[in-house]
Parts: structure tokens; C-alpha cells; sequence
């Protein structure tokens, strides 16, 4: 007998869609591939008529941007997906997120057709955090000043491998502290510790750094070691100017009229 | 009136940065549920003792969670084995055992109600008692603590873990959960008159809830054991197994739930019927289910559905310990394919019999999604060897079967085997290597390539309670690692064809410890008390197992005993002995288990009473069941209004 053949006939997608999304409150401790499962179970629950990869096993086809780590939130996560026919992409947004449990919050859905030209890798530049920390913000902003005195800081990463040194200096653009609200956030500050908010601007590098990296540079320039594990949210990730300012990788952009370009596959 | 506890989450969160696979601990799984604490009488915490990546997908946890959720009386939070790296900050932070639902303490629940689908969750059960706050022995338990209640197919020898639990629940939970549910709110509603001591017995004076403490047992010189006797009034002196005899009343769990963490089976599955006849005398599931009672076509259709758009899952598992056997599977398979072709939604079967199968069969339930694999367990490796355990495949049956398979475009065949069963010799188990070779040999033969795969994978063989191998001696472990080892010699010796086949087993050292917390007795628990103080964690898992660590335990434990490891394994029993569960009823007859044993010996076959004459295993009569089986006829009914497309039409 023949071997099988794939009996999916492929369908060129007709649209793709920008989906920013929110990882909040308890679901920040859920990883990208937990992430990742649970998306694409709403899809279907959502009746998303998703385009599938050709071959012996489909896929839906979904490109995601690097995610942020397990156990940091994020306000500004994006990913794009490929239909095989048209939706409107506020009712893709209001059908997905009421299927995605609370914590995993779509924000909006915008057609590529309306969003700057190029990939979607290519719109992230750099990433706004925010870490609420367990500690006095005097003691924060003295460490973070002996940092931003440097001009490379090396951490140590563990890796599968083993552990690798990364320069978490180089890739940080701006870097402030704040004074925390007392009694908020963060859980349970000891009673001596203070409660500070530090905001930082992260360039995109390969590979990619991350707000630990750069709490174990403050470890490593000032001996900087908050009480309890820094909360961290990513607030904002896309193109980035000369003033450290974020953008919004999917504001609207007005295309020359006539036919559509076509679509990438 | 119960005040609502608070939540541990605030005390939890900064120790979830520090761990692994922290989403496990968070709760909020899709259907999940969340109770007003103080609209219900009786608050249930419902444990799975292992990890929650296994924990979460148990049938038997999700249905009683449902079940309990949609009474009013009562609410059902569930919780899981924390590992060790969380264990550790908990203790260093003083947080107790959580409940992922509300993430209140599991010691302010009325019941903590442990489902033990195997004994090597014991070791697991003492963390969380400890991690709790309970005293880790029922009889120093106050008032004030949760009654801790075992259930599962391990608490129809609950014995080894008798100094910990309060109560066991023998059978199926879907029922007795409501019964002990209403005598738990009307003893808290009367002001809790006697306390604690009253409210157990009134359980058991239910006749289906065994409270070890109120049964003593006495022991000859010998170490055997003379009587299990009741030492008060109001305890039957035999507790029975429960039955819920029509499924399609019972559509449980309609809403299954769905974990962000990644766990061991990312399927809906539906149990398309409980219990099994065929009589595999290895098999305690088989023995302690019965009897057979299939679900309808119709009640399937409908937990397929529901469960499909609750979910979005795209792999529905048939469920059943034979599944192939359902009277009216062909028509089920066909049905199930047809309707969800266009949705990429797939069948599997995961338990199948390589008599009851069919290539028709599979072809259908791989019609919407892959041929990848087929899995048959003909359990042992000679025919005389399968005579004994009354599983009777003959090989030039199973090869005619996986011809098929392989013709039909399957590419890879699983077979499944256990070593160190009764009279096994070292020639019964060299028969899998010639089994595994004819396979690849006809593979080859019906596909024309040599890129053909099988699977041997071999467990060791445990005795268990309550079935015709619960007098059986237990192979020693040495035994069962040599015959493995010269197995795989044997499967190596023509590299041709060796290297088409993988093998994969465990040595036999586990198996000898379940074995122990199979058929132990009362005493048994001083040794897994000793085990787990020396650091006894999730023993199910290979890379936390320590065999020397049991047997350690063992002889500490046993030292002023005269009875030890290789009494409660690798002996066997005399006709003659009173057995640890002889008063706990799953309505199998002793004598009809010990006529079993002996056919076992001489290699007689036992029919299967679906098909054949009732062979009096003594289940329906002492139970008041009978077998339900179709065909009935019946089909799917249609689907309701499809809810999907809800992304809206074209813009």
C-alpha cells in the first residue's frame, strides 16, 4: 500500500492578524509554552478559522515574539496569526479573550494591512520594564548609579549548557527609580525594608536580557539584594527613538491605496 | 459557623519565583471552580498525592470535584504533591499544605479526600498531612482537623496506610461522597455530638466507609495474621465496595479541566464504560471494577460534545480498562469520525487488547489524525505463559494483527509485557524477543521497507489484593534484572532486525517496594513512616526513588517484628491465611479467586461472562449488580446548534 499523503489540502492564509496580548496578576508564572498551549486551545474554542502549516502534521500558523520570562508580567506581548478567511479582528479580540482564562487578556487585534510595513520581529526594539522591589529606594538608586557608571557589567547565566557570561549593561538605555507606595504590590515588604519602583528601557540584543540580569548586575557592582523576589511587568515593547521612548509597534499606518500587498507566507 | 479561611496565595507568591513549573501551584485552570466558603456545610479538599503535571488530568479526581461543586451542601477545592524545592520554602516560611482553587490551608476543609490510583503515592500523603498541620496518626486527630478519607483502587488495601487515614472509601466515589456529605452537615448541624469518635462511626455504621481504627488486629507468633475484628458497636464487620450502576446518569466530569501547565495526558477523555470481565489475573482493575456497565452512544455523543467546547481540545480518549470491547465501538468509532472529520478533532483508544482489535478499527480512529503507533499489551511473552495469566493472544494472531496494521500504513507497533509472573521461566520471557523479531519481519514482509519500528516496553509484575495472584509470590528483583538482561541479549543477537526494536523497562527493585505497599498489612505503615523521616518523596518517580532507602526502612521498622520485606513479597500464601483486605468486600468470592489461582497454576483458561456463562466471581449476586451491556442500537444524537464561528462573519 502507499504510503499516506497529506489529505490537508494546504489553504494560503487570507489575513493576518497582531494580537497584543497581557500576562496579569497569577498567570505570569505560566511560561510561554504554557502560554502558547492555552492559545491556541482558544483558538479553536473561539472558532478562529486559523490556516494550517502543510505536511503530515498541520499547524496553525502562529509566529510569537520572544515572551517574557516565567513569573514576569507583561502588558505588551505580541504575536501574529494567519486565517484562512477574513475576520473582523475586534470580534477575533472579544471572542479570544473571552475564551482565555483571566490573567491572559488579548488588548487588541489589528489587521497587518493597517500596521507599519515589515515583520513583526522587526517593530521590537527594545522593552519598558517596570520591577517593584522589596527595598529602600536610596539604596536602589545608589546601586543603579554605580551601574549606569559602567559601561559592561557581566553576568552569569545558567544555561542548559552550563553557564554563560552576558554583558546586561550594554543593551540598557535608561534606567530611573521611583520611591514605591507603601502597602502596595509587592507582597508582604518586611516591616524594615522599603518598597521602590525601578523603570527600565532594554534594547532587543540576542541574547535577549532580562530584568534579572540586570537585578544580578546590581548584585554583583553594589551588593544590591532586595529581600524578596522583584515583582517585574513589561509595560511596553516596540520601536525605540533617541529618547529612550517605546513605541507602539502597532500603531495604525496609512498604506498607498489600490490593491493590498500580498500576503506573506 | 465556619468563617471563610484566607487565602495563602499573598504568603505563596515571592516563593513561586523561587520554583519549578510555578503555574502549578496558581490554580485558575480552565472549569475550574471557586465555592463561597461559607454557602455550604461541608467543604471538601480533594488530593491527588503526585505531582500536579499527573495529578490534574485523574478522572477520578475531576469527576468527584464536579460531582461535589454542583450539590449545594457542599464545595470541592482540589490540591497536589508539591515538590520538593516548594516543600523546602514552605517549611522555611511556614506555609502550609494549599489548596490551588482558593489557596486555603487543607486543614480548615471538613474532609481531606485522597484518591490513590497506586501505593507509591503513601510516602507523598505524610508531606501533605505534615505540610498540613494534622498529626500524621488518626487517632491523635482532633476535633477540629479534616476527616482524612483514602479512595482509589490502592484503598482496597488501605491497611499499610491504616495509622494515617481516618477513613477509606472502596469502589466507585460518584455516590458515597453525597452520603458522607449529608451524615457530615447533619452532624454539624446538631452542635457535632461526640466529636470526632461519633461522626467516624456514624460513616461507617453507613456500611460503605472503613474506619481502621475501629477495627483491631490480632496476630499469631507466626506473624500471620488471625482476625480483623470491629471493637465497638455500630461497625459492620465487613465493609463493601460501591457501584454506580447506570454511567449515563453519572456524565461526569462535563467540564473537564484544563491546565496551563503542561501535563501527561492534553486530551478529553470520556469513559465509555467501567469495569472488565475478561479476567487477566494480574489485573486488580479488572477484578476490582466489576461488573461491566457500558455508557450509552447517546451519552457518549454528549460528553464528547460538551466536553469539546468546554475544552477545545483536539484528541478525544476513549476510556475503559479493554476500550475495543464496548458492544458497540465499530459504530462509536465510525459515528465520532464522521462527525468531527472537518473540526481535525481525533479518536484514541489507549487500552487495547490485540483479540478485541481491529485494523477497520483503527483505521478509523486514526481517520482524522495520524497513524503513527499501535500499542498491544499480550502482557506475557510464551503462550503457556499467557494461559496462565488467562490473557490468551496466540502469537500467530498477533502477528496476522500487526500485518495488518502495517499494510494499513501504521508504522510502529508498541507491545507491552510484564516479567516475574507466577511460573515464569527464563525461556517465557526470551519468547518476547522472538515476538518482537517475527514483528519487524512481517512489517517488513506486508510494507516492502525496512523502516519499520517496534516497542517493547516491560514492567515488573506486583501482586495485588483482591485478585487470583494476591496469594503469589513476588519475584525478587535479582531474578526479574537478570531475565531482562538476557532479554535484551536475546533481542540484540540478529542487529538486522535488534535495531528496528527498542526496549524499555525498569529494574525490578520498585516493583518489589509496591509490592510491599500492595499486600502489606497494619504493620507496613511503621515502614513507610521510617521511609518517608529518612526522605521519602514521590516514590513513583525514578529519579526520587531509593530502593536501599525502603529497605532500610524495612528492616528499622520491622526489627522487633516477626515478619519482614521478603514476608510480604516474595512469599506465597497458603490457602489458609487471613489476608490483610479479607474484610473488605469487593464482592469477589475467596473461594472463586482461590479456584482461579489454581487454574492459574495449571494454565486453564476462564471465559469472559459477557459472552459465556456467569462463572460465579460472586460480584453481582453479593453486590446486587449486574452486567450491562449492549448493543443497544442506539446512535448519536444529533449535535446541538454548533456555538463555534464565534469570530463573526467577514468584514
Amino acid at each position: 500500500m502507499a504510503r499516506r499523503t497529506p489529505d490537508a489540502v494546504f489553504v494560503a492564509p487570507v489575513q493576518r492578524l497582531r494580537l497584543q496580548y497581557a500576562k496579569r496578576g497569577r498567570l505570569r508564572f505560566s511560561s510561554h509554552r504554557d502560554f502558547a498551549r492555552a492559545f491556541e486551545r482558544a483558538l479553536r474554542r473561539a472558532g478562529v478559522p486559523m490556516a494550517y502549516s502543510a505536511g503530515f502534521h498541520p499547524h496553525p500558523k502562529i509566529s510569537y515574539i520572544g515572551a517574557a520570562p516565567t513569573g514576569v508580567a507583561s502588558e505588551a506581548e505580541y504575536l501574529e496569526i494567519a486565517l484562512a478567511e477574513r475576520r473582523e479582528p475586534d470580534a477575533v479580540a472579544a471572542a479570544l479573550d473571552a475564551v482565555l482564562p483571566p490573567g491572559l487578556d488579548i488588548v487588541r487585534v489589528v489587521d497587518v494591512e493597517q500596521c507599519p510595513p515589515g515583520g513583526l520581529a522587526e517593530q521590537i526594539e527594545a522593552s519598558l520594564w517596570q520591577l517593584e522591589l522589596a527595598a529602600e529606594p536610596g539604596e536602589l538608586a545608589a546601586a543603579v548609579a554605580r551601574f549606569l557608571a559602567r559601561s559592561e557589567v557581566l553576568v552569569t547565566r545558567l544555561t542548559k549548557d552550563g553557564s554563560r557570561q552576558i554583558d546586561a549593561r550594554a543593551a540598557v538605555l535608561e534606567l530611573a527609580v521611583t520611591p514605591g507606595l507603601t502597602g502596595s504590590a509587592v507582597s508582604e515588604p518586611g516591616p524594615d525594608s522599603g518598597h521602590a519602583i525601578m523603570t527600565m528601557v532594554v534594547r532587543q540584543v540576542t541574547p535577549a536580557i532580562r530584568p534579572d540580569d540586570v537585578l544580578a548586575a546590581l548584585r554583583l557592582v553594589a551588593g544590591f539584594a532586595p529581600s524578596l523576589p522583584a515583582r517585574a511587568t513589561r509595560l511596553a515593547q516596540g520601536p525605540v527613538d533617541e529618547a529612550g521612548t517605546v513605541a507602539d509597534p502597532l500603531r495604525r499606518t496609512e498604506r498607498s491605496a489600490g490593491p493590498s500587498a500580498p500576503v506573506r507566507s | 459557623m465556619t468563617t471563610s479561611p484566607a487565602s495563602l496565595f499573598p504568603r505563596l507568591e515571592p516563593l513561586l519565583a523561587q520554583v519549578s513549573k510555578p503555574i502549578q501551584y496558581v490554580g485558575g485552570e480552565l472549569n475550574a471552580r471557586s465555592k463561597d466558603w461559607d454557602s455550604v456545610a461541608v467543604h471538601w479538599a480533594l488530593m491527588y498525592p503526585d505531582a500536579y503535571e499527573v495529578g490534574l488530568p485523574n478522572q477520578g479526581v475531576q469527576i468527584l470535584y464536579e460531582v461535589l461543586n454542583e450539590r449545594s451542601d457542599a464545595l470541592a477545592e482540589r490540591c497536589y504533591a508539591v515538590w520538593p524545592d516548594l516543600e523546602k520554602l514552605m517549611r522555611e516560611h511556614d506555609v502550609p499544605q494549599f489548596t490551588v482553587d482558593s489557596h486555603r490551608a487543607v486543614a480548615a476543609f471538613d474532609v481531606l479526600g485522597v484518591s490513590f490510583a497506586t501505593e507509591l503515592g503513601y510516602s507523598n500523603l505524610l508531606t501533605a498531612l505534615e505540610l498540613s498541620g494534622l498529626p500524621l496518626h488518626a487517632v491523635e486527630r482532633g476535633d477540629e482537623h479534616p476527616i482524612v478519607l483514602a479512595g482509589g483502587h490502592a484503598a482496597f488495601n488501605p491497611e499499610p496506610i491504616a495509622d494515617f487515614v481516618d477513613a477509606a472509601v472502596l469502589g466507585d466515589g460518584e455516590q458515597i461522597v453525597g452520603t458522607i456529605t449529608e451524615v457530615i452537615a447533619r452532624f454539624k448541624a446538631e452542635g457535632a455530638p461526640g466529636g470526632r469518635t461519633e461522626l467516624l462511626t456514624r460513616l461507617a455504621e453507613t456500611g460503605g466507609v472503613y474506619v481502621p481504627q475501629f477495627y483491631d488486629v490480632s496476630y499469631g507468633a507466626d506473624g500471620a495474621i488471625v482476625a480483623v475484628t470491629p471493637n465497638r458497636a455500630r461497625v459492620p464487620a465487613r465493609v463493601h465496595k460501591h457501584t454506580v450502576m447506570d454511567l449515563d446518569e453519572w456524565p461526569y466530569p462535563k467540564t473537564p479541566l484544563v491546565p496551563l501547565a503542561e501535563s501527561v495526558h492534553e486530551r478529553m477523555s470520556v469513559e465509555i464504560f467501567r469495569g472488565c470481565t475478561r479476567g487477566c489475573r494480574f489485573c486488580q482493575a479488572g477484578m476490582i471494577t466489576r461488573p461491566v456497565r457500558e455508557r450509552s452512544l447517546p451519552g457518549i455523543g454528549r460528553m464528547v460534545e460538551q466536553g469539546l467546547a468546554a475544552t477545545g481540545f483536539e484528541e478525544v480518549g476513549l476510556l475503559s480498562l479493554s476500550s475495543a470491547d464496548h458492544s458497540e465501538i465499530g459504530p462509536l468509532a465510525k459515528q465520532l469520525a464522521d462527525r468531527y472529520a472537518e473540526d481535525r478533532v481525533s479518536l484514541s483508544l489507549p487500552s487495547t487488547r490485540v483479540d478485541a482489535f481491529n485494523i477497520d478499527l483503527a483505521n478509523e480512529f486514526s481517520r482524522n489524525g495520524r497513524r503513527s503507533g499501535l500499542t498491544f499489551a499480550p502482557e506475557g511473552g510464551s503462550e503457556r505463559l499467557r494461559r496462565v495469566i488467562n490473557k490468551m493472544v496466540s502469537h500467530s494472531d498477533l502477528i496476522d494483527t500487526v500485518t495488518a496494521a502495517y499494510s494499513q500504513g501504521w508504522r510502529q507497533v508498541k507491545l507491552y509485557f510484564m516479567c516475574g509472573l507466577p511460573t515464569e521461566t527464563d525461556e517465557d520471557v526470551l519468547e518476547i524477543a522472538r515476538m518482537a523479531q517475527d514483528v519487524i519481519r512481517a512489517g517488513r514482509q506486508a510494507t516492502g521497507s525496512r523502516d519499520i519500528r517496534a516497542t517493547v516496553s516491560i514492567g515488573g509484575f506486583v501482586p495485588k489484593p483482591h485478585t487470583p495472584f494476591q496469594w503469589a509470590a513476588q519475584a525478587a528483583p535479582e531474578v526479574v534484572d537478570e531475565r531482562l538482561r538476557k532479554l535484551r541479549t536475546a533481542i540484540n543477537a540478529d542487529r538486522s532486525l535488534g535495531r528496528n526494536i527498542g526496549m524499555r523497562y525498569h529494574d525490578g527493585q520498585p516493583s518489589l517496594i509496591e509490592g510491599l505497599l500492595s499486600r502489606g498489612d497494619r504493620r507496613v505503615g511503621a515502614v513507610i513512616e521510617q521511609a518517608w523521616r529518612d526522605g521519602a518523596r514521590f516514590d513513583g518517580w525514578s529519579e526520587h526513588f531509593s530502593y536501599q532507602r525502603w529497605v532500610e526502612a524495612a528492616r528499622t521498622a520491622l526489627a522487633e517484628q516477626p515478619v519482614d520485606l521478603a514476608w510480604f513479597t516474595t512469599r506465597e500464601r497458603s490457602a489458609e491465611e487471613v489476608l490483610p483486605w479479607d474484610h473488605l468486600d469487593s464482592g469477589l468470592d475467596k473461594q472463586w479467586l482461590w479456584d482461579d489461582w489454581q487454574d492459574a497454576l495449571t494454565g486453564y483458561e476462564q471465559d469472559d461472562c459477557r459472552w459465556t456463562p456467569c462463572f460465579d466471581c460472586g460480584v453481582c449476586p453479593s453486590q446486587g449488580t449486574d452486567i450491562q451491556v449492549g448493543p443497544t442500537g442506539r446512535s448519536l444524537l444529533p449535535l446541538a446548534a454548533r456555538t463555534v464561528a464565534a469570530a463573526g462573519g467577514t468584514p
